[in-house]
């Protein structure tokens, strides 16, 4: 069964691809949409029948050399199943969602074909996400972490006569190899120590990595903590944690269901994903495990003050994402890896949504992103209005406060539950630092989440009254997957909370923990002994647990007050403020430092030790020696080309060659 | 079949032979004729090596289809292939046909033109089967020629430079080792490789004018061997004669140039330099490792700034070959696995692309990457081959391209972490000059008025490509085909290396060096 849902949508991908031709360009859409329901539901039998004991599937050989011996399986465990619902649901919702959205499309002329070959880009992708998250060793996973970025590039350039979408393409790649090296170094360094790379045998060595010490570079490291180091380095060139994010809003060149699919709900949280993965690591890495939190908080905080002025909705959308993302890492840095598969879940679920609504609002404003064009549009597209409404009460974290302890089970949209949970797990693992960040991210969250609503749907039509005019509610097909995004946006958190972030009890039984395992490697995930961050997370003080609501509170008066109440606000605050508006405009200038930094004196090297090095130090030494018989060899050279060298210079070899033949068939001087 | 090796060594021989002595007039039809025997005689040698893969045992120790027989003057005919260099004749002999295939449409002295590639073949497999030095030294000097006349004469604008180049900087690097050979055999009395392999070559001090060397003798003829292959490969600094030698030759010779001939120096370092010279080889390692890192990054580097597509892919191929030597003298079983993995993956990732640029010479006869632009919208099928290479060269996993880097990175990386760790910033920057270089070609809108008539692939050329793709696909998912062939002998090389390297006392204080 695990064999199917793996390669389904690589049959589909293949098939649409390279046969579309034969079998019709429809035909291939539906296939593949077919194929990847198909895939969805199998992950659901599984998930929902999966008992908790690690399976794992040979399939065939991989590299080996000596001690390393990998092979091509599948390991399921919670976390490979956990991810194979969101990764399926989420990819075959997206396909639906394309039937609708590609159907028609101005960047492309008549016969020029381009469906078939976005349904295979996108089942490419579904596959080598699904061969990441099945991955039984950390090459496999590599396998998968590559493949993902390069059906990413495709799908970011898929629009390849735009310059900027061909420029965005190439720095999500380049900027993932960034992380990829971090990536790689780890794997070397993890093989060095334990001589494997199976993540069993690494789980099982994993404590004397702790008390082992190890030099690289300049100096000696405790060897766990530079695994975790070197593996975060790479987790956040996929997930876009600060540093490596420039990537992520550039992505958003691409279709907006690839920005669904790619940037919101899978491939970006392969980084969270890994560290999770790598949990009894991390378990034994105090430092790693450090960075990975105070980074995740950094993230947040950051990501979500450039979302606060962004004018392009998949912008808006695309930051926090990011910020998002950097919430998980706060979580899984707090030592609380369930928490943030939890929050990976339900962030699937509405930030996939919120993409698709975006979408929805896209086209029906005939491809204008900008949203001061926007306004009034509730009314033009109510449903759309509706199912972006529930992702926004989701992501915001509308929900009851205190509603567990009063009737016993927490009520809220998804992100009241994960993100609240998150909060307090932050506070319980002891860093203000990232507690307070975290906090005030959330009140920025409410605040770009509830603006991007005002401007769209609220106010009067600006812009183009021509596009308002024809605005139009999208077909079936894309709104039956907000619908069902809009289920799992709302009921997801309640659904799953005492599974990710309930009692012990509950929580060891989901992931298979055994008795709070006390072998790392055992379970789906693994918490040390010593790491009591969710207990302490449940028993903490009632102000912490009704921060995050009052964050949000806060978030949307401010936003209701400078969008409906009085809109002249913004404007009169960004001229106020100008620097900081410029700044948190710009994004921090982090691709002007990036390109000044880094790129443009790549450039500058390079010229410099093509032209000086190989040219005037190499070549010139050498040349200059050689200079003195060049005449004597152009002179010959001339009579090279009128042939006669050539005959000399092969009746010689031939003459060789015929005096060994003679040799060989002879048996020589016997 | 106790003459296997000789066989297809000599068979595109025979049909040089043929072509040169039977095959008469210059029109079309004598031309047509030479190709399609070049053909046939290339795919007749691919045909026969088969049967090197399956008569071959990995397992077995030594040499197998060894053939001896004496030979003038004393020395020796002796053929035999192991596991260090059995895939290097199937490469050769898998490349040729290929080749032969590409330069269908030349139409300058075409009967040439094929004796040149059919006696080039013979040297090539000549150097990968040979077991004698002098043997050695004859394959590997005179395959220098055909392919200084495939380059001189079938050339660009500025061939004669380049082929003089190329020929001046590989045969002055051969000189040096014309004479440790000669030296080696003074010392070891034989110039049979098996013998001079299980030869201990005296490794105390040496004083030459005043100059303590440590390693003594061993370090002198490593040097001299080294001077040879490290301009073969090429290595950073001695790789300026490649760029120029790939701009210049024509498409075929490009592909053989780098999918063949760059292989020799790895397989020479492999054959002569690790195993006969171990002490001195360790001496060395950090030296070669540092260059190679250097390599890999300052070819990078150039290669982000070329306007010429041949120049940028040949700066490519350096510092892939980077790699290569990076691997081989981190000495270790991933190292050297990888190493020659690398060799054979570039084999057919870097002669694919050459064969892209080919394409689209043939159609514009420019190499000016600014001439290009946007070819997708016209050639979605060139676009689509070309895109693979360019993820196979920048190391997509599931590519060959990949395992190779990854083998000899994770083999660094048990010697020297700062190696490791400059070497591994050559995955970023591969991705930017490629990527980049692909953006150029054949991504954006189609605007050039020079290119609205282009055509995509036609037949001749898909049906070249696809047996590339196919190897590049295979080795990339089922690396293990190949390790498991040359894993053994890998294995007895870096434990002859190793119980080598500690059996010499003088070492200590070098080891601890290296580990710096």
């Amino acid at each position: 069964m695990l064999e199917i849902i793996l390669f389904a949508p690589l049959v589909g991908a293949l098939i649409g691809g390279f046969f579309w031709k034969a079998i019709g360009e429809k035909p291939a859409q539906y296939l593949t949409t077919g194929l990847l329901f198909l895939a969805c539901l199998l992950s659901w039998v599984v998930f929902l029948t999966f008992d908790g004991t690690t399976q794992h599937i040979e399939i065939m050989r991989y590299i080996s050399s000596g001690s390393l011996d990998t092979f091509w399986a599948i390991r399921l465990d919670r976390l490979t199943a956990i991810m194979l619902i969101v990764v399926t649901t989420v990819s075959s919702l997206v396909h639906l969602y394309s039937l609708g959205y590609m159907a028609h499309d101005e960047n492309w002329t008549e016969d020029q074909p381009y469906k078939a070959r976005f349904f295979a880009y996108l089942s490419f992708f579904t596959f080598t996400m699904l061969a990441l998250v099945t991955a039984d060793n950390l090459v496999q996973m590599f396998f998968g972490w590559e493949g993902v970025g390069v059906a990413s590039y495709l799908l970011i350039g898929f629009y390849y006569k735009k310059p900027s979408a061909n420029a965005a393409a190439i720095k999500a790649f380049v900027v993932n190899r960034v992380g990829d090296f971090g990536f790689a170094l780890g794997i070397f360094a993890l093989f060095f120590l334990v001589d494997s790379i199976d993540f069993d045998t690494i789980f099982t060595k994993v404590p004397t990595l702790a008390t082992t010490n190890l030099t690289f570079l300049w100096t000696q490291w405790n060897a766990a903590d530079l695994v975790g180091v070197l593996l975060f380095i790479g987790a956040s060139g996929k997930s876009a944690q600060l540093f490596l994010h420039t990537w992520l809003p550039d992505a958003m060149e691409g279709p907006t269901p690839v920005s669904a699919l790619i940037h919101a709900a899978t491939m970006v949280t392969a980084g969270v994903f890994l560290v999770c993965r790598m949990s009894p690591l991390y378990e034994f890495a105090p430092h790693a495990r450090t960075l990975v939190l105070v980074m995740g908080a950094s993230t947040a905080f950051f990501a979500a003050t450039v979302g606060l002025v962004q004018n392009d909705i998949k912008r808006v959308i695309a930051y926090s994402t990011c910020s998002q993302l950097g919430y998980m890492f706060a979580a899984a840095g707090s030592g609380v890896y369930g928490v943030a598969m939890f929050h990976l879940l339900t962030h699937a679920f509405f930030k996939a949504m919120l993409f698709l609504g975006a979408g929805s609002v896209i086209t029906a404003m005939h491809h204008e992103q900008d949203m001061r064009n926007y306004g009034g549009l509730r009314k033009k597209i109510p449903l759309t209005f509706w199912a972006m409404m529930i992702g926004t009460l989701a992501i915001t974290g509308v929900g009851i406060p205190f509603s567990k302890e009063i009737v016993g089970l927490p009520i809220g949209f998804a992100g009241f539950l994960s993100k609240d949970a998150i909060i307090e797990s932050t506070y319980a693992s002891g860093s203000m630092y990232a507690f307070w960040l975290l906090v005030i991210a959330a009140a920025f969250t409410a605040f770009y989440s509830w603006r991007l609503m005002f401007m769209t749907f609220y106010g009067e039509p600006k812009g183009d009254h021509h596009a308002h005019d024809h605005a139009h509610e999208s077909p079936l097909n894309m709104l039956i997957p907000l619908g069902v995004l809009a289920v799992g946006a709302t009921f997801g958190g309640m659904i799953w909370y005492n599974s990710f972030f309930g009692s012990e009890t509950i929580m060891s039984h989901f992931f298979a923990l055994g008795d709070h395992a006390t072998v790392p490697g055992q379970g789906a995930i693994f918490m040390g002994p010593d790491n009591h961050v969710i207990e302490h997370a449940h028993e903490g003080p009632m102000w912490v647990s009704l921060s995050p609501f009052i964050a949000m509170l806060l978030g949307f008066g401010v936003a209701w007050k400078m969008y409906i109440r009085s809109p002249e606000l913004p404007a009169k605050l960004a001229e106020a403020n100008k620097p900081l508006y410029l700044f948190l405009l710009n994004k921090w200038y982090f691709d002007e430092i990036y390109d000044a930094v880094f790129v443009k004196p790549a450039l500058g090297i390079g010229r410099f030790l093509w032209k000086k090095g190989d040219g005037e130090v190499i070549d010139g030494t050498i040349n200059g020696v050689a200079m003195g018989i060049v005449p004597w060899f152009t002179r010959l050279a001339g009579r090279a080309q009128s042939g006669y060298l050539f005959h000399y210079a092969f009746a010689m070899v031939i003459g060789i060659g015929i005096l060994m033949t003679w040799m060989t068939l002879t048996g020589g001087a016997h | 079949m106790g003459n296997l090796l000789s066989i297809i060594t000599f068979t595109p021989l025979l049909a040089a032979l043929i072509l040169a002595l039977f095959l008469r007039g210059g029109d079309e039809a004598a031309a047509r004729n030479a190709k399609w025997l070049a053909l046939a005689a290339t795919v007749l040698t691919f045909l026969v090596s088969l049967l090197l893969l399956t008569g071959f045992d990995p397992h077995a120790p030594g040499f197998q289809f060894v053939e001896d027989r004496p030979w003038i003057l004393g020395l020796h005919y002796k053929l035999g292939v192991d596991g260090l260099s059995v895939l290097f004749v199937l490469l050769t002999t898998a490349l040729m046909p290929l080749t032969i295939a590409a330069c269908w449409k030349v139409d300058v002295r075409v009967k040439e033109y094929m004796i040149a590639f059919l006696v080039l073949e013979s040297l090539m497999i000549g150097v990968f089967v040979a077991l004698d030095l002098v043997l050695f030294y004859l394959f590997f000097e005179a395959g220098l020629i055909p392919m200084f006349l495939i380059i001189g004469i079938w050339g660009g604008k500025d061939r004669i430079y380049a082929s003089f180049k190329f020929f001046l900087y590989t045969f002055l690097g051969s000189v040096l080792m014309l004479v440790a050979m000669i030296a080696m055999y003074v010392q070891a009395g034989t110039t049979d490789i098996p013998t001079l392999l299980a030869f201990q070559f005296s490794a105390g001090p040496l004083n030459l004018a005043g100059w303590q060397i440590a390693g003594g003798v061993q370090t002198l003829l490593w040097l001299a061997f080294f001077a040879s292959f490290a301009v073969k490969m090429p290595m950073w600094p001695v790789h300026t004669w490649l760029p120029d030698a790939h701009v210049q030759a024509p498409t075929a010779g490009s592909v053989v140039l780098a999918a063949i001939l760059l292989k020799m120096g790895g397989y020479g370092f492999l054959r002569f330099s690790l195993p006969m010279f171990p002490v001195a080889s360790h001496l060395m390692g950090p030296f070669v490792l540092w260059l190679s890192a250097i390599a890999i990054v300052y070819t990078s580097l150039v290669a982000l700034v070329q306007q010429d597509m041949k120049k940028l892919i040949a700066y490519s191929s350096v510092a892939h070959m980077g790699f290569v030597t990076m691997g081989l003298f981190a000495a270790n079983q991933q190292g050297i696995d990888g190493a020659i993995f690398q060799m054979l993956s570039h084999g057919f990732v870097s002669g694919a692309l050459f064969l892209c640029v080919g394409v689209i010479y043939d159609r514009m006869h420019t190499r000016d990457i600014d001439a290009y632009g946007g070819l997708v919208n016209r050639m979605p099928i060139y676009a689509l081959v070309f895109m693979f290479f360019t993820m196979a060269n920048v190391g997509l996993p599931g590519t060959s391209g990949f395992v190779g880097e990854f083998l000899t990175l994770m083999g660094v990386f048990q010697v020297n972490t700062w190696v490791a760790a400059v070497a591994t910033t050559g995955v970023i920057l591969s991705a930017s000059y490629a990527l980049w270089l692909y953006r150029r070609v054949a991504l954006g809108d189609l605007v050039k008025e020079t290119l609205k008539t282009i055509t995509d692939m036609d037949l001749r050329e898909q049906i070249i490509f696809a047996p590339l793709v196919a190897m590049s696909l295979f080795l990339g998912l089922y690396p293990s085909s190949v390790t498991d062939i040359v894993g053994p002998s890998v294995a007895a090389l870096v434990q002859h290396y190793d119980t080598q390297v500690a059996q010499a006392p003088a070492l200590m204080q070098a080891t601890q060096l290296a580990q710096n």
